[in-house]
């Protein structure tokens, strides 16, 4: 096995926190699942925006307003470009994945009723079942789950069984957080949309790692996070089919969403400016714009080639260690690879990790679902980024090994 | 490691008292929703003295440590000094205050969790439960 061309070194001098030791070991980041570092192209950016360009955007005449506006019309562009949207009218920022998704299921709520369903899978993140488990328990509607098999496949033969007259939506995740899991969206959207079921694609896992095209997919919502693809926290998006977000009600009053006020009558923006009520998250739509830069200046298919390399490296040398139970065993995979270790709880594991300059992530991942169906409370997961490298994850096999003497 | 001492692994190899009682006067849940950590402290009275201090439960090696060294200090005593002998365990693993208790000794092996924030918690879960025992509710107590 050998490392595709990929110039990992130099991609790690963009990213200054990577260089710093942590309890005098040097530090290996292997949480990016969890909230991804950021390059200093981004943070130039954010930097360049407070330091000369900020104002409040579509407001004011005065230069400053226009130029940021400019700036965030022009993310949002990015942003279209990025995930090949046809316009921008159906990118809405929102502050993150979290966001996106429950303005789809508070905007969605007026129109279900007792007795609909909504599909979920048992590998979602419980920010893709909390919103509409609360759908569900406002409106009488009924949430079903499809299943996974024991190496967190996604069952994907029973969705058209599950699906019926009463199915309002399926949500589903592209990548799952806590096993990694790449799930086929595009045929599980074709399933779906054959029996007229609208779905929403949960992409918080999947932009930093693949290329992806909502088009393609044909998906009628995909939701993703800044922070997960080396953006900045508090920033996400919402893609909506132009048809579904005209036909939804706005899901926040206040200022931008809408055109005109009285105290009998209020007209809404257009879009996308009706699901986005409130000065918005300028700066961070800004740095998530320059991130979107920053991937496509690296490659996405270089990214994805790098990611695999490692993660297969991870997993085989993961595979070698007595007494570890890889969780999550997919054939298709983007960066995670989650594992617990005989006798050892995966906190305690966490904090010799950290110990030696290790950062992981222990515990349930905000997929407690996913935690009981492999009868473990919780486990470690390190996940990957294509600033990593086979050193950090040689370090990390190291401090496992440190851990076993120590614990187990 | 100072959060690691061989005190503390002792107890999480061989943790003491970690048994269901013979009889059960007063339990208590503590509960643990970031790890999923779930420990039951049993107390069995003989005339308002703790006669009997177990538990049972999973947990990481500091929940295990600390819930072994929990029974054994507080085996023995009358009710009102059991309090606060736990007041004292857990301001001492939650804020640092060093109590002048002969009893909380070998608990002292724990403070090296006051530089592992995230970590605190799993010090003073089987006390935290031990207190809603000793309050006398059948309870779950949680820690967040």
């Amino acid at each position: 096995m050998s490392s595709p061309a990929f110039d990992v070194q130099s991609i790690r001098n963009d990213f200054p926190i990577l260089h710093q030791e942590v309890h005098g070991c040097p530090l290996a980041f292997l949480d990016s699942a969890a909230s991804a570092q950021r390059p200093q192209q981004v943070l130039d950016a954010i930097d360049h925006y407070y330091s000369h360009d900020h104002a409040n955007v579509h407001r004011g005449v005065h230069t400053l307003s226009h130029r940021a506006t400019d700036a965030y019309e022009g993310a949002r562009e990015k942003v279209r470009a990025f995930i090949n949207a046809k316009t921008t009218q159906e990118i809405v920022f929102t502050s993150g994945t979290t966001e996106a998704i429950n303005l789809v299921a508070a905007s969605l709520g007026p129109s279900i009723c007792a007795g609909d369903e909504i599909l979920i899978t048992h590998m979602e993140h419980h920010s893709n079942i909390v919103p509409w488990k609360m759908l569900c328990e406002r409106s009488g509607a009924v949430l079903k789950v499809v299943p996974i098999d024991r190496d967190g496949v996604l069952l994907t033969d029973k969705i058209p069984d599950m699906i019926n007259a009463r199915t309002r939506l399926l949500a589903v995740t592209h990548v799952s957080n806590a096993l990694g899991t790449v799930n086929p969206v595009k045929s599980i959207v074709a399933t779906a949309h054959t029996a007229g079921v609208p779905v929403l694609l949960d992409g918080a896992q999947a932009t930093l790692h693949a290329a992806v095209d909502v088009q393609e997919l044909d998906c009628d919502f995909y939701a993703f996070s800044g922070h997960k693809m080396c953006g900045p926290t508090g920033i996400g998006v919402l893609y909506g089919r132009e048809a579904w977000l005209e036909r939804l009600p706005p899901w926040q009053g206040g200022g931008e969403m809408i055109l005109s006020v009285t105290f009998t009558d209020t007209v809404y923006n257009k879009l996308p400016y009706k699901f986005e009520a409130g000065t918005p998250n300028i700066a961070g739509a800004i740095g998530l714009g320059a991130a979107i830069d920053y991937l496509l200046h690296i490659g996405r298919g270089n990214i994805a080639a790098y990611e695999k390399y490692l993660l297969d490296y991870l997993t085989d040398r993961l595979a070698q260690i007595e007494g570890l139970r890889l969780i999550g065993t997919a054939p298709d995979k983007a960066g995670v690879q989650s594992f617990v270790i005989d006798g050892i709880h995966p906190h305690d594991l966490g904090t010799v990790l950290d110990h030696k300059g290790v950062a992981i992530r222990t515990g349930h991942h905000c997929a407690m679902p996913v935690m009981d169906f492999f009868g473990v409370p919780g486990t470690a997961r390190a996940s990957l980024a294509f600033y990593n490298t086979t050193a950090e994850i040689d370090q990390l096999i190291d401090a496992l090994a440190v851990a076993r003497e120590m614990l187990a | 490691m100072e959060i690691y001492r061989e005190r503390v692994l002792s107890h999480y190899r061989e943790p003491h008292n970690q048994r269901h009682p013979d009889s059960v006067d007063h339990q208590a849940i503590g509960f643990n929703p970031l790890c999923g950590d779930k420990l039951t402290v049993y107390f069995a009275l003989e005339n308002d003295v703790l006669a009997d201090v177990a538990f049972e439960g999973t947990g990481c090696a500091i929940a295990i440590a600390s819930a072994s060294m929990m029974t054994e200090a507080l085996q023995g005593l009358p009710l009102a000094r059991a309090q606060q002998l736990i007041d004292a365990a857990r301001a001492m693993l939650a804020h640092g205050e060093m109590p002048d208790e002969e009893r909380l000794a070998e608990v002292r092996a724990l403070e090296g969790v006051r530089e592992y924030p995230s970590r605190i918690k799993c010090a003073t879960l089987a006390w935290s439960a031990a207190a809603a025992a000793l309050d006398g509710n059948m309870q779950q107590v949680s820690t967040e």
